[in-house]
């Protein structure tokens, strides 16, 4: 017998037998379709305490955070490179918004587009949304913003509109679903939560390990 | 790797007399321990969490048949391929049979516990096939020659200064003279090291800390982002799974993802959750050509259904290891084989044989410290202690050890000599702890005496306790 064979039998046997199949069939199909909320930690009073919550709790995982205008969005990604001494040099996929957001502003900011082949220095990704409950991230794959820059770029600046910030994952999942399909995701969906790390040698923690050494995040507030 | 836990007291006294491992082990002791207690308490409804994430894998575990199905029928339609594999061997085959396919000569990995189980690394080797650990802690075991000694910490029984010398060792093509005097040019070394290992390599190799069946998708939680490097760059990603990784839905990932993080590293959320779902899509610019996921049983279904079926629930969060005296003493490597600590007094039993790991379900006070922190609430004493029964039914224990049992066996049948004997050992105690109270020495337990005193016994025996009070309560 196939190894497929030989597992499923086993576990079949040991769970309960075929006389329990249709009644355990139900139970799966009812779970995968109504996929039930659980505990949700944190009560929030108003829109604001979201983002509040998120700006502490990213801040907490070491990432920055700062508000702005839409307006003001390339000024924020210059000012932070030059904080950093970093050149004005950024590359970005190809996503609309972000695309909009940086127009006209070539003059101060050299802007490249598509995935990083580890070359770039700084890379700017436009987020799905995020969870305020601890400060993550959530970024999907494909050309608008390719997953390399997440993870190539020693400096990862990801832009986020005050809206897509929501209180719980669970919130981003009804979001998927809703953009993808039931059952169905992006290929890759990476929820980040601060700068890469390790704390491997001597339990001593340091920033900048594989992936970006800076995540920087500015949340668009109009 | 070859199992060397029925040395486990040979290997824990060896581990005792290490400088640099009980220097080492001092960070487990105190680092971990004190940010789970931090991260638990500033949750307001940890415990509600953690019952609801028993019932989420409780749940799985019944139909866990049909959820192994459904994620590989959604993996299928993704465009990735699902591989099934009842044995290590047939797991170990699997991974080589698609290198060989593009005749991978690199394999980049990121952390994978089951990697260890099926003993990827070495078979690769012998086959002509490179593996490279990419985990930081992962990469200095690998240049040493060792296997890791905890779960999400694998280097955790080593000291800067000897990182250090294997970096000097190793890395001849770097400058004699540069400084590697802090921990972060380490990191740095390494990191630019493995940045070039990553673009160049043929194959990714990931665990899996879910799979999850709505979706078809497998997800990995790290904080170094080598992970995430190792699936995306090459053109294949395999993923190395075992059965009891299925969650039925995104909403049960969500809720264990909130006890993980803080029952292992005492962090709110690691900081790379990925979850990736089948190969490159049409206008993808970067991810795998092929997504391959291999799912390994090795002995885990016939815990089904047995005294054992409740470890199946374990998230691998190592909080178990972290809080456990005798880890914290012994370290990892005493216990011989993949898992340490009491979670692997459980599993290793479970799925090398009771025979292969004997001692092993010895290695515990029963101080119940494991059971208390385990997001899962995974009763691994009891467990131990039925691992231990086995091990008597199996004549696998020593015999003075089944000499003295008998002995007090007979005993015990016998309430009035086993009084007798009390009355009389009480007081030969009595007599030892003299003024004191303590006793220094005593006969057959001096092991247990040249380091510590033992306290003398209290004024009664329980049965003359016992006896005093019923006369007490009786009504006059």
């Amino acid at each position: 017998m196939s190894s497929r064979g030989e597992i499923l039998d086993r576990i079949r046997s040991a769970v309960g037998g075929v006389a329990t199949d249709k009644m355990r069939k139900a139970n799966v199909e009812r779970r995968l379709k109504r996929h039930p909320v659980g505990i949700l930690p944190w009560t929030y009073k108003n829109n604001d305490q979201v983002i509040t919550q998120f700006t502490v709790k990213a801040k907490k995982a070491d990432s920055t955070v700062e508000r702005c205008k839409s307006a003001d969005v390339s000024k924020a990604i210059v000012r932070f490179l030059k904080k950093h001494n970093l050149p004005a040099a950024c590359r970005i996929g190809a996503d609309r918004k972000l695309k909009n957001l940086l127009k006209g502003q070539e003059a101060v900011l050299e802007i490249t587009h598509g995935p990083n082949d580890g070359s770039q220095l700084t890379g700017v990704s436009c987020a799905l949304g995020a969870a305020a409950e601890t400060g993550t991230l959530f970024l999907v794959s494909g050309k608008d913003n390719p997953t390399t820059l997440n993870f190539l770029s020693e400096n990862h600046i990801v832009v986020i509109h005050k809206k897509d910030i929501l209180k719980h994952q669970e919130d981003l999942w009804v979001r998927l679903r809703r953009k993808y399909g039931a059952g169905k995701l992006p290929r890759t969906v990476n929820l980040i939560t601060g700068p890469s790390r390790s704390a491997d040698i001597e339990q001593t923690l340091i920033l900048g390990a594989h992936g970006p050494q800076r995540l920087h995040i500015i949340v668009v507030m109009n | 790797m070859e199992i060397k836990s029925p040395q486990f007291k040979k290997n824990a006294k060896a581990a005792l007399a290490d400088e640099q491992l009980q220097k080492a082990l001092s960070h487990v002791r105190s680092k971990f321990i004190e940010k789970r207690a931090t991260a638990v308490r500033e949750l307001d409804c940890f415990n509600e969490l953690r019952d609801n994430a028993v019932a989420i894998k409780k749940h799985t575990i019944k139909h866990l048949d049909l959820y192994l199905e459904r994620f590989e029928e959604k993996v299928l339609e993704q465009g990735g391929q699902v591989h099934w594999a009842a044995t290590a061997r047939d797991a170990r085959g699997q991974v080589l049979d698609i290198c060989r396919k593009i005749a991978a000569k690199t394999v980049t990995k990121g952390k994978s516990m089951i990697s260890e189980e099926i003993g990827l690394n070495e078979f690769l080797e012998v086959n002509d096939v490179t593996p490279i650990e990419t985990d930081l802690g992962e990469y200095i075991i690998q240049l040493r020659g060792e296997h890791p000694s905890h779960i999400i910490a694998p280097a955790v029984h080593l000291n800067m200064d000897q990182i250090r010398e294997d970096f000097r060792e190793h890395h001849t093509e770097l400058p004699e003279d540069r400084s590697l005097e802090e921990p972060i040019s380490l990191l740095q070394e390494a990191r630019g090291i493995l940045r070039e290992k990553f673009l160049g390599a043929d194959v990714g190799i990931t665990g899996a800390n879910f799979l999850i069946a709505e979706t078809g998708t497998s997800v990995i939680v790290t904080n170094e982002g080598n992970g995430d490097l190792t699936q995306t760059l090459p053109r294949i990603h395999i993923v190395l799974a075992s059965i009891e990784k299925v969650v039925p839905t995104l909403e049960d990932t969500s809720q264990i993802l909130r006890v993980l993080a803080r029952s292992a590293t005492g962090q709110e959320m690691s900081v790379y959750t990925t979850l990736s779902s089948g190969p490159k899509r049409g206008d993808d610019p970067d991810g795998p050509d092929e997504f391959h996921v291999v799912l390994l049983d090795n002995g885990r279904s016939s815990m089904l259904g047995t005294e054992f079926e409740d470890m199946l629930r374990c998230i691998r969060c190592g909080a178990c290891m972290n809080h456990c005296p005798v880890y914290h003493a012994v370290g990892g490597h005493a216990y011989g084989w993949v898992y340490p600590g009491p979670m692997g007094s459980v599993l290793s039993p479970s799925l090398a044989g009771i025979e292969n790991t004997g001692h092993l379900p010895n290695a515990s006070t029963f101080c119940g410290r494991c059971e208390s922190v385990c997001p899962m609430r995974i009763p691994l004493p009891k467990m131990m202690r039925h691992w231990r029964e086995r091990e008597f039914e199996l004549h696998l224990s020593p015999a003075s050890q089944r000499r003295n049992l008998k002995l007090w066996a007979w005993f015990a049948k016998r309430p009035k000599y086993y009084r007798l004997f009390s009355r009389l050992s009480h007081l030969a105690l009595k007599m030892l702890a003299g003024k004191s109270g303590r006793i220094s020495f005593l006969p057959l337990a001096g092991g247990w005496t040249r380091f510590r005193d033992m306290p003398g016994p209290e004024p009664k025996t329980f049965m003359q306790a016992w006896q005093d009070r019923s006369t007490r309560d009786q009504p006059q």
